[in-house]
């Protein structure tokens, strides 16, 4: 099976570690992981601004990097989702060839905790964590994929990490891309209320499956001096008692 | 959507919710009421095991009424006819509030009784019938509590739901005298009180006045019947008392037949009060006992949203007001930083749709939405409100900074080389990067810190270590 990694323009340039972790994740359990040179963004903010022009040329970008692939992991949601939910959309209104590379694409969109459960057949990734760690569900990852509890049971199989629920783990925490700078008031007071329930907690981590969404969080919280630092899902379990 | 022009000249979404975020009653208000109605609907949705058949049904009847809203309408039309009421067909607000003006008139009263109605309040029907020398007294008790504050509904089902109860003592001991009979001495703000209050004053009203103008829920084309549901009785005696009722509709609230309510009275009470069945449910089909009746049928916009492929699904609504109950941007907005009578995601949809972008306002409103998607799961006849909030904003004017930055970023991301560039020189001038970022980015940094920015992209990193194998 051949594997890419979309490792998403958010990672690539902020969180190359997240990258890492997925690469060292994925070989540990047997998985040779390519990362075609290619890419670049999924076009994501420029749809969800309103710049369809601009995010279809990116969705043809993207089916063309991948296309060759049997599979397309993603350590974000909210890019899978983008993938899965809205270039069908844009789809539509081009060309009829390009539907059809969509939906050939498409199935072969993973996030990475789906790939991890339902590919690999896999929860317990042999990592090792002893943190005290809440987790939030992000809404693409929620109502987008549907991931259910496959991040958490993933979690649960990490050696010595406790998890503990986050109170009102559905609701968003306010970031919604340009969301956050255009109507920032509304997106203050929503990650106001998603950090009084993290720290009321009582965790170190603040663990998500998307960056973007953890940029808000811990922006805040870092400038609350809260002391809950924040960790992508890939980055926990890549953890082991070796390279800790 | 023209009339209603309370809210005409209101600054754009942003700044109104800015000023609402910081009213720490309204703030309170607003979690208590939400997050009562939410828990209340999820436990009544829940038990019923064929919710999610329900909900496509009330979906496909919707979709198919809409693509055959002719023929139905016609249908409509000649079923009420044939029983005695009297159909009247309106393009725009100004030409329903001059039809219902015109009715009234003719009867030679000067004021009406109304039952909360939402397409009376669109096209700003109290105004214009108060520029004819009538008074339009509402009936339902939120709406007569907006009413006599001078204030504007907040919410569709729950439109008084930014006051509370010592407010609401106060706006009845202070204003209930103005419009008819005063509140009673000693009023206090116990709700069993205020309840009594508003009855006396209520009763009064509807014993004595001649004519009513109503909305509706469902119009069912078989038979020419029209459907109210309510949960005080106030609607009841709205419809029933007055010699002559005028019923104002969207042309969107059609159902072919009986068979086809069924389906939505399970759906409306569950979703909007969080009941299994609401209180009153009234039908009426033409002129009852002696009774005039008038059927305004209002489009007002809406056949222009039904041109729309994608923006059409907005016309299945059925006013449940689900959405605003899960909305966490509604939550913390409140309903008037919508300037609409229709707000949270619904109006962030529907309202652009039938009024259009042209001002500051209505080019906002689809940017009032994260995206997270809880309108859509909380629906119950599938409106996939964040497909429409993203279609509408690819139609929306965009401010030319924002315009030039989008174009910047799809120059960068068009190919990878420009992209490998730029995040190196992100990384050369990391240390340089200020804790607070001028212009518009200062809204991100106004709340909180930016990421540290590493000195190495992934991809450079993949480069450089042949992706960690050296």
């Amino acid at each position: 099976m051949r594997v890419a990694l979309f490792i998403t323009c958010v990672n690539d340039t902020l969180f190359p570690g997240t990258g890492q972790a997925v690469v060292t994740l994925l070989r540990r359990l047997g998985c040779d992981v390519e990362f075609p040179r290619a890419q670049t963004c999924c076009g994501q903010m420029h749809v969800n601004t309103g710049y369809p022009e601009e995010g279809t040329r990116l969705a043809r970008h993207f089916v063309d990097v991948f296309a060759g692939y049997d599979a397309v992991v993603a350590p974000s949601g909210s890019c899978a989702a983008m993938v899965r939910e809205q270039y069908p959309r844009l789809a539509r209104v081009t060309t009829a060839s390009f539907a059809g590379e969509v939906a050939e694409m498409v199935p072969k969109v993973y996030d990475l905790s789906e790939f991890l459960v339902d590919v690999l057949g896999v929860t317990d990734v042999g990592a090792y964590f002893p943190h005290r760690v809440t987790y939030h569900p992000t809404c693409h990852s929620l109502r987008g994929l549907h991931l259910g509890d496959r991040p958490t049971r993933l979690l649960e199989q990490v050696r010595g990490l406790e998890l503990v629920p986050l109170p009102g783990a559905e609701e968003c925490c306010g970031f919604g891309g340009t969301f956050a700078v255009k109507n920032p008031a509304i997106s203050a007071a929503m990650c106001g209320d998603k950090v009084r329930n993290v720290t009321s907690t009582g965790a170190e981590v603040l663990c998500a499956a998307d960056n973007s969404c953890l940029m808000h969080i811990g922006g805040t919280l870092n400038r609350q001096r809260a002391g809950v630092r924040i960790m992508h899902l890939a980055e926990i379990l890549a953890t082991t008692e070796a390279t800790r | 959507m023209s009339g209603g022009n309370t809210f005409l000249g209101m600054p754009a979404f942003p700044r109104n919710a800015a000023a609402a975020v910081q009213d720490s009653q309204l703030r309170f208000n607003l979690r208590k009421a939400t997050h009562t109605i939410r828990g209340k609907r999820a436990s009544v949705v829940a038990e019923l095991p064929d919710w999610t058949e329900l909900r496509a049904a009330g979906k496909e009847i919707k979709d198919h009424t809409l693509r055959n809203l002719e023929r139905y309408l016609l249908q409509m039309e000649e079923a009420v006819t044939a029983a005695g009421g009297h159909v009247h067909w309106a393009a725009d607000a100004e030409e329903a509030n001059r039809i219902v003006a015109d009715l009234v008139k003719a009867t030679g009263e000067t004021s009406v009784v109304k039952v909360k109605s939402m397409a009376t309040q669109e096209i700003g029907l109290n105004e214009a019938l108060q520029a004819e020398g009538i008074t339009a007294y509402e009936t339902d008790l939120a709406e007569l509590i907006v009413q006599l504050g001078d204030d504007w509904p907040s919410h569709i089902l729950v439109p008084a739901i930014h006051r509370n109860r010592s407010e609401i003592r106060e706006i009845f001991h202070d204003k209930m005298a103005d419009w008819g009979r005063a509140a009673p001495e000693g009023l206090t703000d116990e709700p069993r009180d205020l309840a009594d209050a508003a009855r006396l004053h209520l009763r009064e009203r509807f014993l004595s006045t001649k004519v009513a103008v109503s909305g509706a829920n469902f119009m069912i084309a078989e038979t020419g019947t029209l459907v109210v549901l309510e949960s005080e009785g106030n609607g009841r005696m709205c419809l029933t008392l007055p010699e002559t009722l005028i019923s104002v509709v969207g042309i969107e609230k059609l159902l072919p037949s009986w068979r086809d309510l069924e389906v939505f009275l399970q759906l409306l009470p569950r979703s909007s009060t969080g009941e299994r069945m609401n209180p009153y449910t009234s039908t009426w089909t033409g002129a009852v006992e002696g009774q005039e009746f008038h059927l305004v049928l209002l489009d007002n916009g809406r056949t222009q949203v039904l041109a729309d492929e994608v923006g059409r699904q907005a016309l299945r609504c059925i006013r449940c007001s689900a959405c605003l109950n899960v909305c966490p941007v509604y939550e913390r907005a409140g309903g008037h930083a919508y300037g609409s009578v229709y707000p949270g995601p619904i109006g962030a949809i529907l309202t652009p749709q039938l009024r259009g972008m042209g001002s500051a306002l209505d080019a906002s409103l689809p940017y009032a939405s994260t995206l997270c998607g809880a309108c859509f799961e909380a629906c119950p006849v599938a409106i996939d409100i964040p497909e429409v909030l993203v279609h509408l904003r690819g139609k929306a004017r965009h401010p030319r900074t924002e315009r030039l930055g989008m174009r910047a970023a799809g120059w960068v991301f068009n190919r990878p080389a420009r992209l490998a560039r730029a995040q190196r020189l992100g990384g050369r001038l990391r240390r340089f990067v200020p804790e607070r970022l001028p212009g518009p980015l200062s809204a991100w940094t106004d709340t909180r810190d930016i990421p540290d920015i590493p000195a190495e992209s992934f991809r450079d990193w993949w480069n450089r270590t042949d992706g960690g194998a050296r």
